[in-house]
């Protein structure tokens, strides 16, 4: 099992405060991998918010490809985070590297006028066409190309990796901070196969293994959605059917367990959205997983959610304070994160809930799947 | 044989037939009950005369000895040979024999009667199975073996103290947001059904007995009211009892209609005083025992009830087209047979074609996604059964069910359209007893769902069919279990209350066995449909071909 945590706070955190909460919780996790995901940036990334942001390994061959397909497509370098390592020897198991590049552009001039949906479309298409190339030839591995994200994903115990990195420097920080810390399950690690998942806004870090998922990875790939693809993990497959509630279904994250984990049948007789959930639980049939899972993710603007498998097979816990909270795979580790709150208020959500907590922290909302659903119209 | 006795091209000897009766003097009391039960009166009373040689001694013999042999006559068990009377190995008269005198057995050589059951020019007709054992290597479906356990990484379920939802769909599903738009503005969406996997298949009223049919419904009538199980079961072509397509129980039923239109009188009568609409509407074009051969119902069997139902004449044979005679395309099939079945029924019952198993059924399977009312697709693959069939249709026309459903499932998902038009396999599906253990793995191939007809009649009433040419005579209305007769001195054997309970009992542990299957793969709250990563076979090439994986 993996261990997970996210962190949302109206004060900017550093990346170290979610690297000790998994610290702590590392009898669950094997120090083989850590993934990071930062978003609602402070610092310089503040004043850049709409600029596209590059996440992403490569070797040196690869920056020189990077620039020079960027600029060739138009996109002009605004601002770079170096990020340097501390030493010349890398923490056990982490392999040296050229550069982990953190890279704000200008969107290409030709872009200009363009809407909204056109533009997150483009970002994609860049984000996968570096990919691509970056798969040819092993020079590049991209994480992120969108707004206010920043992901860094490397093979090593988080703690040891995130010291190396200096990703605790003051322009690394964060408002919403999510951070995985592996248990490997397979020898040879894919940085591709790390959590959490990115796309178009939406990420999402999973604890479990998904025993539905050749069904359901079969289903994304035919949708004819260019994004769905890579499921180098099973657990990629959470990050995009939550894209797809989103997008192609507008529906709001509180129809996501709907989809994934949708009532049994007499449940949905008495539920006062019953005909919409039945026709959801059928034409989504595909995307049902099999648990167990625990889910914990982040919408395009910001809002945190949490769900459980339909049996409640994994460990999640939330809790925090106003202006503060944070999920768990241990309580623990939301005491390492949070420790100065009202432990009486941490929940554990069951089988029936999403946790939802909005964008402004002002609260831990909890919907059951028992009740009626805001349909977005 | 005597000194001038003749032989014909087709005198056989007990030795030369596929079945030989043993017959023990010893025991036999001469009741008479095995030749009043054989089906085939192939064996009849015999009055056997035997010579004892009786030496006298030496000091008897004198000039008024005369013979020293003696006849007697017992009486016992004749063999018929007449290729018409030949034994088909029921051993009926074994079941009845009280002290075990007789008893079939199968020949220790390949038999001599096959090359002479074509008397008058009439090849080989029976009915019941394929008769390939497979007993050796197994049938494909046998040997895949569901390899991804559920070990550490993730915990295994408990198949018995989870909850399961082990249901399926019938019925044209549409992508999601096409789905959620036509609700949202009260549009029409194709009617779907949530129904068990396992479904009981089509096997007619008229193939089948009253008492069988009866029994059948009764235990499915039984599943859904009193264990929730909506099990359905498909009414094959033959029409449907008046009285069930006026009962609240037609709603666990599929109608078939099939190229000879059978019943379908009855049926369009009927719809007025329907009380609820029948599960689904089973289009047939094709069988998987006989592909490319229309349904047949002999004479034999056409009494006046079954004639009554289909409305037809008494005694007659009732061979079905093999084709629909008013369709000349598949477009025309698709579009005016489905869409006029809906129409009877103002678009609330799914219609759905079967097709035996064949090369073209992705070319069926294509024209069906572009058609937007198309339920489903049934295949029923080589293995199938059947009531009556030429044996050559049986033994050498057809395409194995594994491939075939597979090949439609991947293209499906190729087309992104795996969700929307459910396939179900059936044909061979428990052909050698393993129920469960062959509808997980088609189900895991990517059919929705599985029909089962020949497994029912063996476990729910006693078939005694096995895949070594045994009785295979439920074309002539003579089954001795009275399964598939329509003579009341031979389904008065059966009685429909136990055949319904056994039909629970197939259900109850069926659905046991599966979650047996599934829970250790760590499934429970949806049908594993297409969960190919659980599958492996040893056998490298069909490994290839089903794109599973290949294990020793």
């Amino acid at each position: 099992m993996c261990r997970l945590i996210a962190v949302t706070s109206d004060e900017p955190q550093s990346a170290m405060l979610a690297m000790r909460a998994l610290d702590v919780m590392r009898e669950g996790h094997d120090g083989s991998g850590v993934g990071l995901f930062m978003s609602d940036l402070s610092g310089p990334f503040e004043e850049l918010k709409g600029l596209p942001i590059l996440s992403g390994i490569f070797t040196a061959d690869g920056v020189n490809r990077l620039d020079e397909y960027m600029s060739n497509h138009g996109f002009a370098t605004r601002y770079e985070v170096s990020v340097r390592a501390r030493s010349k020897t890398p923490p056990p198991g982490t392999p040296a590297r050229d550069a982990y590049v953190i890279r704000v552009y200008e969107y290409p001039q030709s872009w200009e006028g363009l809407g909204q949906e056109e533009i997150e479309l483009r970002l994609m298409l860049t984000r996968l066409q570096l990919r691509q190339m970056g798969e040819a030839q092993e020079d590049m591995i991209v994480y992120s190309l969108w707004p206010d994200v920043i992901m860094v994903k490397e093979i090593g115990d988080p703690l040891m990796v995130t010291e190396y990195l200096q990703l605790d420097r003051e322009e690394l920080k964060a408002r919403v901070v999510f951070a995985q810390g592996r248990q490997n399950t397979n020898y040879a690690i894919n940085l591709y196969a790390c959590h959490p998942f990115f796309i178009q806004g939406v990420a999402s870090m999973t604890n479990g293994e998904n025993t539905a998922f050749v069904p359901i990875r079969e289903y994304l790939m035919s949708r004819g959605f260019p994004g769905y693809i890579g499921y180098q993990s099973d657990s990629e497959v959470f990050t995009h059917i939550a894209h797809y509630t989103l997008h192609s279904l507008g529906l709001g994250i509180e129809a996501y367990k709907h989809v994934i984990t949708p009532l049994q049948d007499e449940d949905l007789e008495s539920h006062p959205d019953g005909g919409f959930l039945k026709q959801l639980k059928h034409s989504c049939r595909r995307l049902i997983i099999d648990g167990p899972n625990v889910v914990m993710g982040r919408l395009p603007d910001n809002t945190l959610f949490l769900v459980q498998d339909r049996k409640k097979l994994r460990p999640a816990v939330a809790g925090g304070r106003k202006g503060m909270y944070a999920f768990s795979s241990e309580m623990c580790g939301l005491d390492a994160a949070i420790p100065d709150r009202d432990k009486s208020k941490d929940f554990q959500p069951m089988h029936l809930d999403t946790v939802i907590i909005p964008s402004d922290r002002s609260e831990v909302r909890v919907c059951s799947q028992m009740e009626t659903l805001a349909l977005l119209h | 044989m005597l000194s001038n006795g003749n032989l014909s091209p087709s005198s056989l000897s007990v030795k030369d037939l596929l079945w030989q009766v043993q017959w023990d003097k010893e025991k036999c009391t001469l009741c008479g009950r095995c030749c009043a039960v054989c089906p085939v009166h192939a064996i009849e009373l015999g009055v056997h005369r035997k010579r004892f040689v009786q030496v006298p001694s030496l000091a008897e013999i004198g000039p008024s000895t005369s013979s020293t042999s003696v006849y007697q006559v017992y009486h016992g068990i004749r063999q018929k040979t007449d290729p018409a009377y030949a034994c088909v190995g029921c051993a009926m008269c074994n079941l009845v024999c009280p002290n075990g005198a007789i008893i079939p057995l199968r020949s220790d050589e390949v038999d001599k009667l096959r090359y002479h059951i074509n008397q008058g020019g009439q090849p080989r007709r029976r009915g019941g199975r394929r008769n390939a054992p497979d007993t050796l290597n197994l049938g494909t479906l046998d040997r895949i073996k569901f390899i991804r356990i559920s070990m550490l990484t993730d915990p295994a379920l408990d198949a018995g103290r989870h909850e399961f939802e082990l249901r399926t769909l019938l019925g044209r599903v549409l992508p999601p947001e096409e789905n959620l738009k036509l609700y949202r503005e009260n549009g029409w969406i194709p009617p779907v059904r949530e129904i068990y996997p396992l479904i009981i298949g089509s096997m007619s009223f008229g193939a089948l007995s009253p008492t069988m049919w009866e029994g059948l419904q009764m235990g499915v009538a039984y599943l859904n009211e009193e264990l929730a199980m909506p099990v359905v079961m498909c009414t094959g072509e033959g029409g449907c009892p008046p009285r069930l397509l006026r009962s609240r129980f037609l709603k666990y039923t599929i109608l078939q209609i099939a190229s000879g239109y059978f019943g379908w009188d009855e049926i369009i009568h009927a719809l007025p005083e329907m009380k609820e609409d029948p599960c689904a509407v089973e289009i047939k074009y094709g069988q998987g025992a006989k592909p490319g051969d229309g349904g047949l119902l002999m004479w034999y069997k056409v009494n006046q009830l079954i004639a009554a139902i289909r409305g037809v004449p008494t005694g007659v044979s009732l061979p079905s087209p093999p084709t629909h005679q008013t369709k000349y395309s598949i477009e025309e099939s698709v579009h005016k047979m489905i869409q006029s079945m809906y129409m009877a029924w103002g678009f609330r019952v799914p219609v759905y074609p079967k097709i035996s198993g064949t090369s073209t059924a992705l070319s069926v399977l294509n024209n069906l996604t572009r058609n937007a009312y198309a339920a489903g697709l049934a295949i029923d693959g080589e293995d199938g059964g059947t009531g009556a069939a030429y044996t050559v249709s049986m033994d050498h026309m057809g395409h194995p069910i594994a491939s075939n459903i597979r090949d439609c499932y991947l293209n499906l998902a190729r087309l992104g359209r795996q969700n929307e038009v459910p396939l179900f396999a059936g044909g061979g599906v428990g052909k050698n007893g393993k129920l469960a253990a062959n509808a997980a793995a088609l189900i895991m191939l990517g059919a929705s769902g599985v029909q089962v007809g020949k497994y029912m009649m063996q476990a729910a009433a006693g078939c005694l069919g096995s895949e070594s040419d045994r009785c295979n005579i439920c074309n002539i209305g003579l089954c001795p279990k009275g399964i598939t007769s329509q003579d009341p001195r031979l389904y008065r054997r059966l009685d429909p209350e136990k055949v319904a309970e056994r039909v629970v009992d197939i259900f109850l542990s069926f659905d046991t066995e599966l979650k047996k299957i599934v829970a250790p793969l760590g499934r429970s709250t949806s049908l594993p449909i297409g969960m190919s990563d659980a599958l492996a076979i040893d056998d490298n090439n069909a490994a290839e071909r089903l794109q599973i994986k290949y294990v020793v």
